[in-house]
This record gives structure tokens, sequence and C-alpha cells, in this order.
């Protein structure tokens, strides 16, 4: 119906307009990383895009997110890029999760009341992300991940980190996406990166080393699908291009 | 409780706003229809008041059939149902046959609470409160700075130069919100995708009893119309040591002091 898909992006261009647009120059001058307007976006219903209702999601089609992440690029391009990961760890847990997995985190992350950071790439794995050396070991119902990650949007101020880490064979298909929830011992940041422009998600750029006995107590597992996931789930500005 | 929050959907208020000189009427393609945000915070005071009691809100307009995505969004922020009255016989109405279709709208939905803005932002008329509580035969309280809703009365404050008068009237009334009420809330995605299955009645005059060609009533009749001027220059005074002086001439001359 078109009639209510316009009323979504209008409410998202207002969004955009009265909460991004004004404020984009001085949160990247300050580098500051607004998690309350955030957290505006989640009641929106921006943090679970195409999340099905049942755990808070709004359950909206893939073309809705693409002309909803447009409109949020007009107000912030960086807060739109961050929404826009942040939604594919949200989709990920929904959809790869167990039971268990989606009831404890995917309403939050949909409330974004909990920030999610997707942590795939590493200082030697970017466009080729399935060359990622960071490696899970399974120690009884736990995972003991090793590796370092980088330009980790929103790291730091995340509550659920979803670590992609290698549990198989070399490529994608060796890979599996962990759930690390903050606080897990063993999980440490790094500077904050020098970049021009783009400031906002402020651990943006951290290393993000789940270190040495990252012990994701059970969580662990999501999903061993994780590189056909990362192929095909790459909503956002990205999808539209920067000017 | 029954409230009718009564809505209007106007052009941009930020954008340019133009008149038909064949017609009269405003021209609606000259800019984005929006809901009014005066009518909005009508809205939200009946909204929180239902946040936190027993209440169900019905928010309603008289307005073109196009107008309906408008009116939806009324739903969106948590109306529970819509009444537009849409007939093209009505179009270009004068207040007072918007209020006799209004007054017979709510008649016909029942309403122990009536909420308007103070005046909506195309027409600026700020009469039709007052006119639908007359033809309601209820009372009526003007451009509420507050509002406070009990089960059989409604009270507020309105603001004037010299102060506040405290006003109250027993339920059912009509009252008008003013600007300083708080903003409206946003709609969210859960709110939209609800709206489209909230009941949404729309009515037309005749459904109401309503002439609207009935010469036996009252009605204004336009005579001229004309562009509203372009703006010209402003006096400069330039201050040589008199300026004080001279501005005080210059409101003095043109009664303005
Ligand atoms: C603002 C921002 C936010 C980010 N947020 C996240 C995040 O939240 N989580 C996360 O995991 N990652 C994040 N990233 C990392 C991002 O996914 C990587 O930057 C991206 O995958 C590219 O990797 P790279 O930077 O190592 O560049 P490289 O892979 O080194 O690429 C550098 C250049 O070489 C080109 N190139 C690479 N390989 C080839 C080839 N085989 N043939 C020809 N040309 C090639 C590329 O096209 C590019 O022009 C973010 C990056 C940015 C800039």
């Amino acid at each position: 119906m078109t009639e209510e898909r316009d009323a979504l992006i209008q409410a998202v261009r207002e969004f955009a307009d009265l909460e991004l647009a004004p404020n984009a120059e001085r949160w990247d001058a300050e580098k500051h990383f607004p998690v309350d307007t955030l957290r505006l976006a989640g009641q929106l219903g921006l943090g679970g895009e195409s999340v099905r209702e049942d755990v808070g999601g709004s359950g909206l089609s893939r073309l809705d997110a693409v002309a909803m992440f447009e409109e949020l690029a007009k107000g912030d391009t960086t807060i739109a890029a961050y929404i826009s990961i942040h939604n594919m760890v949200a989709w990920m847990i929904d959809t790869y999760g167990d039971d268990a997995q989606r009831e404890r985190w995917v309403p939050g992350l949909a409330a974004m009341t909990d920030l999610g950071s997707y942590c795939l790439t590493e200082p030697g794995a970017g466009s080729d992300a399935a060359a990622i050396t960071t490696s899970a070991r399974r120690d009884g119902d736990d995972y003991v991940i090793n590796g370092v990650k980088q330009f980790v949007s929103g790291a730091g101020s995340s509550a659920v980190h979803l670590v992609m880490a290698r549990t198989g064979e070399p490529g994608s298909r060796g890979i599996s996406a962990i759930v690390v929830p903050d606080g897990t011992p063993g999980l440490g940041f790094g500077r904050n990166e020098e970049k021009m422009g783009w400031h906002a998600p402020r651990g943006h750029q951290r290393d993000h080393a789940a270190g040495r006995r990252a012990e994701p107590s059970g969580r662990g597992r999501v999903t061993t699908n994780a590189g056909r996931a990362v192929r095909d789930r790459r909503p956002s500005t990205r999808d539209l291009g920067y000017a | 409780m029954k409230i009718i929050v009564i809505v209007k959907e106007v052009p941009d208020t930020y954008g340019e706003r133009k008149l038909d000189l064949e017609t009269g009427l405003a021209d609606r393609a000259a800019s984005e229809p929006v809901l009014d945000e005066i009518g909005e915070r009508a809205l939200e005071v009946a909204l929180s008041h239902a946040d936190a009691n027993e209440a169900e809100v019905v928010v309603m307009s008289m307005a073109p059939e196009r107008a309906a995505a408008t009116i939806r969004k009324g739903l969106a922020m948590g109306a529970a149902s819509a009444v537009q009255v849409a007939d093209p016989g009505l179009a270009g109405a004068d207040l007072g046959l918007t209020a006799r279709t209004l007054a017979a709208a709510i008649r016909k939905t029942g309403f122990d609470l009536v909420i308007t803005g103070n005046l909506s932002t195309d027409g600026s008329g700020g009469v039709l409160p007052a006119m639908l509580a007359e033809l309601l035969d209820v009372p009526n309280l003007t451009a509420l700075s507050s509002v406070e809703i009990a089960a059989d009365s409604v009270s507020g404050g309105r603001d004037s130069d010299d102060g506040t008068m405290r006003l109250s009237a027993k339920l059912p009334a009509v009252i008008s919100i003013t600007e300083a009420l708080p903003d409206a809330r946003f709609p969210n995605f859960k709110g939209i995708m609800a709206a489209k299955k909230k009941p949404f009645e729309t009515l037309a005059a005749a459904d109401l009893g309503i002439d609207p060609q009935d010469l036996s009533v009252a009605a204004s009749i336009m005579t001229a119309i004309a562009e509203k001027p372009p703006r010209s220059a402003g006096v400069k005074i330039t201050d040589e040591g008199d300026g004080g002086v001279k501005i005080a001439e210059f409101l003095v001359e043109n009664r303005l002091a």
C-alpha cells in the first residue's frame, strides 16, 4: 500500500530533519556519538527494520529500508550508516539466532536501548572479508575467540558485538557469527582512529580485540552461515553511494 | 470518555501560501499539504490524557477526499478512529457552514469533550471553536495554555497580557488550545501500520442533513480579491545623534506608539 509507505518514509524524513540535520555538523566536529538520538530512532522503529514483529521489529521490506536510509542519510550520513550496521546485527540475530538469543537480544536492539556492533573487518581483511583470521575455538559451551577487529562502528557503546570468527575451513564457509555481549572478559578496545569526517560512530575505528579468553558463555554461536549473510546483507547508504 | 479532536489539512506552514485568484480559495497545489501543527498539539492533549485514563480519541476533519492520508496521520499518532466529512459541495465553505457541518458530525459521533486548536495556520479565523460550542449548546473554554481533564469537567489556564485566568466547565464542552501546549508525539512505524486497520468513517454533507446551498442561512460572500502587494522597502533612519527622537516621531506619526 503506497499511502502507508509514504507515511513511513515521511516519518523518517521528519526525524532526519528535526533530530539529525541540525546536529550533524556539530556531532562530527565534536566526534560525538548521539546515543540519546539513537534511542529516539529506536522508538520510531528504526532499530529492527527487517526484524520480525514478535521480537519488536518493524517487519519492513528491503525496498522500504533503502528508502528510509536515503532519508536518514540526507540528515546525517554517518548516523544513517551506523543505523544500517546496527540493523545488520539485529537482522542476523533475528534470522540465524536460536529462540533464546532472539528473545534475549533482539527486543533491545529493535528499541535501540541496546546498540549493536558488527565486527567483521580486520587489519588484514577488508574488501576480502572471507580472509579473516580471527579464530573461535569451542571450549565446552563457550567459544574462545582470538583476534583483532578494526573499523567497528559503535564499538565502545554497544551492548552486543557480533563477531565474525573462523570456526572451520578457510574461506567464507568456515566463518561463524558469534554474539559477544559487552563486558565479556577479554574484550577490549583500542584507540579511536584519526580520520577525515565520519566521526560520530565513536568506537568506529577502534581495534576490537575479543581477547585471549572471550567467553560468550553458551550464547556463542548464531550461525555458520555468516559468509552468506555477509554477502547478502549490506543494506545501507552503501547501496546508494555517497555524494 | 469520548474526546473528539478537530484537525485540518493545511498548506505547509513553512512553504509558500497562495490564493487562487479565480476562485478565491487557497491554492492547495502550491505547497505540500500537512496536518496543521496546532491540531497535532490538540491531539497530543487528548492522547496524553488517554495514555493515563480511560478515553476514546476520535480525530475529525472536514476536508476534500484526498486529505484522508493527512487525517490518517492522527490515527498513526494514536487516535482510535477517524471521521472525515468529504463532499465536493463543501469546497470553499465559510466558517458558518464549516461549523454547522462539523457540529452535525460531532453530534452524530457523540462526545464528552471536543478539542480544537485556537486558530488554523491557513484560514486564521479563530472563531470555529466558539461557533461549535454555540451550535452544540455546550460551554466553551478558548485559548487554553494548560488543560486538565477530569471525569466530568475540564479546566485550564488562559494567558493574557495581564495574567492567567483559571477557567473550568462541566462536560460536555468544547475547548481550544494554544501553541503553549507541548509538541505532539511522532507517529512511529507501529502506529503507522496499525492506522490502516482503524475505523475511518467518511461522511457526505447529506449524511449529516446539511445542504451547503441552503439560502435560508446567512453566509459570507466574497466581493473582491487581490494578490498580496509585494513588500515595499521600509524607512531607514540614519542616526545622527537624534535617531531615538526620529524613531519616536515615526511611531507617533504612524499611530504605532
Ligand atoms: C566509515 C566506515 C565504517 C565502517 N564500519 C564497519 C563496521 O561497523 N564493521 C566492520 O566490520 N567494518 C566496518 N568498516 C570497514 C569496511 O567494511 C572496510 O573498510 C571495507 O570492507 C574495505 O576494507 P579496507 O578498508 O581494508 O580496504 P581494502 O580492502 O584495503 O581496499 C582498499 C582499496 O583497494 C581496492 N581493492 C581491494 N581488493 C581489491 C582487489 N582484489 N582488486 C582490486 N581492487 C581491490 C578496494 O576497492 C579499495 O579501493 C567500516 C569502514 C568505514 C570506512
